[in-house]
């Protein structure tokens, strides 16, 4: 057996999937693939791996294997992890020291398989996807604080450290979190942490409409009381094709009342949050409003429930991820067809919608409407009806011009999840 | 004028000026172009003074458009450009060349849109950087960077730089705080990247223009996040009688899980430099000095006072003085915020380094220094923003001493190279420009640096748009892996250390 035999022998568990378990083997591998010109898939796990076009290619580079943590400095806010590092095991390594990944990765098991299933660090940075906290802590990009990875020519390349200021160089991490593996296949990441908060507190108004909803939230989060949570979780419209219930999926005790759920998160220490909670009552004149406070226990369930999109746990519709400045929140939702389901997140500024019945022509009018407002809408779950859309992204013209010439410059021959974000890229 | 090595002048270009002026009149205004040398002069150099050349030509489009074909122009023409803010960076990032054309946006100057509602403000690059939170604060709203140079840097050139502040770990550097940009290309093409969105989609390309030094493009608006002042804010001023008690007091508040909003180190060259400068009341007797700010609501503020207050103690504080009202608190910070002029004051020039370490190296990279100190010869002053890591030593010198100016040369690039040695950075906020750029090889190798040149290339096909800056020319690191010593001679000779 010669050497490279040898290596693929202990490299390919199966034909078609590729689990490399050192970064070295990952660069052999994509090498390989560049010297040929053949497309490889690079996937985590493949938690996420229905989000964005679906790939066609004879070999799939699964990164799971290439997992451990490298090193974890709590007094130095960073973990350095193996890119096919569980998110499982980040978190519950970062608990020991009462630390976190503050953008809190959002766990798309919920909606793909209806159970839990978080993924890789890999997955989280290359979809950069974030929950609830966002408007607040920033993204996964805003994490990141360097990597290591493989590019399309199969060489291994570094950016950033571990340290929150650094300038040295392009910021490539930035580059590299979004880009759906389409650049280089990530070996090694550096998260920035944070301290866990103490406590958790979610305020609840009760029965508020869209209008009355969003203008409470965005009250909430231009107040100066840190609010690290704001979403709007409507029961109209009735639909009967849609999954969406939030009496089903927001079973709290302490809920007093049925209806629309407009929730507002304050974290910290107790004593803090008490104050915050105060303050915030007055100048939101809730004393005529009908509100739940949810302590620490049933808040945080809340959260974990709204971060990993439970009320749309195994859906048969379509998903979409609609971001658009908060002021312009209500308009969009109004151009929605009447039948759609919707929440909102970060004040008004995320949009989930559950499309039943979508057809493309729908989509791209959507899109239309969505970019005129100054935002965004992706494709996050194809349906059974509507598998597959030509633009899961949005994008222009000329950014795509920018794009293509970036794409070429880590991954030439176009090998690294080809396609996988755009027709061409 | 130092011997760096820049990129070999284009004498073809410089023979071409008058046309090229004639050629850009066309585009803009002509009062807008200056040609004259006495008119370039001014424009020499930045806020690395001890580099200089005089442009070819000066220019200073009004509007995107211009900017547009101007660019389209030199990239048909094949003349160098020279993207400059305010001109205030301090490694020589605008330093103009004699065969490009220096872009000056300061024209750029107008705040186009306050937006309360989706909290942010769009701007031209040219506005300062402190006129954008003098815009918001009416309504208790703050833009949270705030380099030192905040009074007189633009907004445009802290993309650029990737400027950061004394509140970056709490708040982040501009790539934290910025949604979108406008931004024109060599080429002439006009992109606007994000807007008053979280995260565009595709490709980061906001990120990766964001501290590109301008490199990649030009930049001609930026929407910038605003945030809610926070309701109080409080400082503590801590003495310590040993350099370690001050850096485990620091380690040891982080890995408490507090999270100041600033938290400032200086050592006791700096504590009495400062002192006798602004007579701020700092512990004069005291080895280290921290500055610990913490910002939110009263009660948490009362709470982590305490806290921090208690850390200090169990780690030998020497003194603990907290802010009592606002007026005390910006006292404590009078002395920080005078650390240059203070320097400036005890010799006749000083040399400001920028690295980035790991908190817990602290007090190895402080002990390194001071063997250095002692080795070179030359005295050095250190200020540290604890909380994020960036060290700025202030090396002590008389650049009319020639042997001076060669030792902190020297002793300036050891310092860098140790940081880089404990897991630290080359640059943390003032960005790599000329001064560092050769020093990319103690953190890069070679595939690191191709890959990020090929980048540019992708974006710049003829390297036109700010050459010489960022990437080593030599390409020492590029071509051999790493550098050789020859003879225990230091890297870098040729490297001049002003």
């Amino acid at each position: 057996m010669s050497m490279e035999e040898k290596q693929d022998f202990q490299t390919f568990q199966d034909s078609d999937t590729l689990y490399p378990k050192k970064e070295k083997e990952v660069a052999e591998i994509i090498k390989k693939f560049y010297k040929k010109s053949t497309p490889i898939e690079i996937i985590g796990s493949g938690s996420k791996k229905k989000i964005g076009k679906i790939l066609q290619c004879a070999k799939i580079l699964n990164l799971s294997k290439l997992s451990g943590i490298i090193e974890y400095l709590p007094g130095e806010l960073y973990i350095k992890v193996k890119a096919g590092t569980s998110v499982n095991e980040i978190e519950s390594e970062l608990k020991k020291n009462k630390q976190q990944l503050a953008f809190e990765p959002i766990d798309f098991g919920y909606l793909f398989l209806g159970k839990s299933d978080y993924g890789t660090a890999a997955g989280q940075v290359s979809c950069n996807l974030s929950g609830p906290r966002r408007f607040k802590v920033g993204s996964v990009r805003d994490h990141v604080l360097g990597f290591k990875a493989v590019n399309g020519r199969g060489e291994i390349i570094k950016s950033g450290g571990t340290v929150v200021k650094n300038v040295t160089g392009y910021d490539l991490s930035k580059l590299i979190c979004g880009s759906y593996g389409t650049l280089a296949a990530l070996t090694e990441i550096t998260f920035k942490v944070l301290p866990a908060p103490e406590e958790s507190t979610t305020l609840v108004i009760h029965n508020l409409d869209i209008n009355l909803s969003l203008s409470y939230l965005q009250k909430a989060v231009s107040s100066p009381h840190d609010i690290s949570g704001a979403s709007f979780l409507p029961i109209d419209p009735i639909c009967n094709k849609c999954q969406m219930d939030i009496k089903k999926t927001f079973k709290l005790n302490d809920l007093k009342e049925e209806g629309s759920i407009t929730a507002i998160r304050i974290e910290g220490s107790k004593k803090s949050i008490n104050q915050r909670i105060k303050n915030l009552n007055k100048e939101l004149n809730t004393s005529y409003l009908n509100i739940s406070v949810l302590e620490t226990l049933q808040s945080e369930i809340f959260w974990k429930k709204i971060k990993n999109l439970e009320v749309f746990s195994k859906t048969n519709n379509n998903i979409l991820r609609i971001v658009i400045p908060p002021s312009n929140c209500n308009q969009i939702i109004y151009q929605l067809p009447k039948n759609f389901k919707f929440c909102l997140d970060w004040g008004g500024a995320l949009i989930w919608v559950e499309a039943c019945e979508l057809t493309e022509p729908m989509f791209n009018s959507i899109r239309k409407k969505v970019v005129r407002c100054g935002g965004y809408v992706s494709m996050i779950k194809n349906s059974d009806y509507l598998p597959y859309v030509e633009d899961v992204f949005t994008i222009e013209r000329n950014r795509f011009s920018i794009s293509e010439s970036i794409k070429k410059s880590f991954d030439p021959k176009r090998i690294l999840n080809p396609g996988k974000m755009y027709t061409g890229i | 004028m130092s011997n760096l090595q820049m990129p070999k002048i284009d004498r073809k270009t410089i023979r071409r000026k008058n046309n090229i002026v004639k050629d850009l009149k066309k585009i803009i205004k002509h009062q807008n172009i200056l040609d004259h040398p006495d008119e370039l002069k001014p424009f020499e150099t930045d806020g690395l003074s001890a580099y200089k050349q005089i442009p070819l030509i000066v220019v200073f489009p009004e509007n995107t458009k211009e900017v547009s074909r101007i660019l389209e122009y030199c990239n048909q023409e094949r003349i160098k450009v020279v993207p400059r803010g305010a001109g205030t960076g301090l490694s020589g990032g605008a330093l103009p060349m004699e065969d490009a054309v220096l872009l000056c946006l300061g024209k750029f100057n107008k705040i186009l849109d306050i937006d309360y509602n989706n909290r942010c403000v769009v701007a031209q690059p040219g506005v300062t950087n402190l006129s954008i939170t003098k815009s918001v604060q009416e309504k208790d709203f703050y833009y949270a960077p705030d380099p030192s140079s905040q009074i007189a840097c633009s907004i445009g050139g802290n993309v650029a730089e990737n400027s950061g502040g004394v509140h970056s770990l709490k708040y982040g550097t501009t790539t934290n705080n910025i949604l979108g940009a406008e931004v024109v290309f060599m080429d002439g093409t006009i992109v606007r990247l994000g807007g008053k969105v979280f995260d565009s989609e595709g490709y980061d390309l906001l990120g990766l223009i964001t501290g590109s030094e301008g490199l990649l493009c030009v930049i001609t608006e930026v929407t910038v996040k605003i945030l809610k002042k926070p309701q109080t804010a409080k400082a503590a001023l801590i003495g310590f009688a040993t350099i370690e008690d001050g850096a485990k007091c620091v380690t040891e508040i982080i890995s408490k899980g507090i999270i100041p909003a600033g938290m400032e180190m200086m050592d006791k060259a700096l504590i009495h430099a400062t002192d006798n400068f602004v007579k701020a009341g700092y512990p004069r007797n005291a080895e280290s000095m921290l500055i610990v700010e913490l910002d939110g609501t009263e009660v948490e503020v009362i709470e982590l006072i305490e806290s921090v207050s208690k850390i200090a103690k169990k780690n030998k504080a020497s003194s603990i003085k907290i802010s009592k009202n606002d007026k005390e608190r910006l006292k404590f910070w009078a002395g920080r915020k005078a650390a240059f002029p203070a320097c400036g004051d005890m010799a006749p020039d000083y040399y400001c380094m920028d690295g980035t370490i790991p908190r817990g190296k602290l007090t190895d990279v402080l002990k390194e220094i001071q063997r250095l100190s002692k080795k070179y010869n030359l005295p050095v002053a250190n200020a540290f923003h604890a909380g994020d890591g960036n060290l700025h030593p202030l090396i002590m010198y008389d650049s009319n001493d020639k042997k001076a100016l060669k030792k902190t040369e020297q002793f300036g690039a050891d310092i860098l190279k140790y940081c880089v040695k404990v897991g630290g950075v080359l640059t943390g906020e003032h960005g790599v420009g000329i001064e560092k750029r050769e020093l990319m090889c103690e953190m890069f190798n070679n595939n690191d640096i191709q890959q990020q040149i090929k980048i540019k290339k992708s974006l710049d096909l003829n390297s036109l748009l700010n050459p010489g800056k960022v990437y080593p020319i030599l390409r020492k690191c590029a071509e051999e892996g790493r550098v050789h010593v020859h003879g225990g001679k230091t890297r870098f000779p040729d490297i001049p250390r002003f």
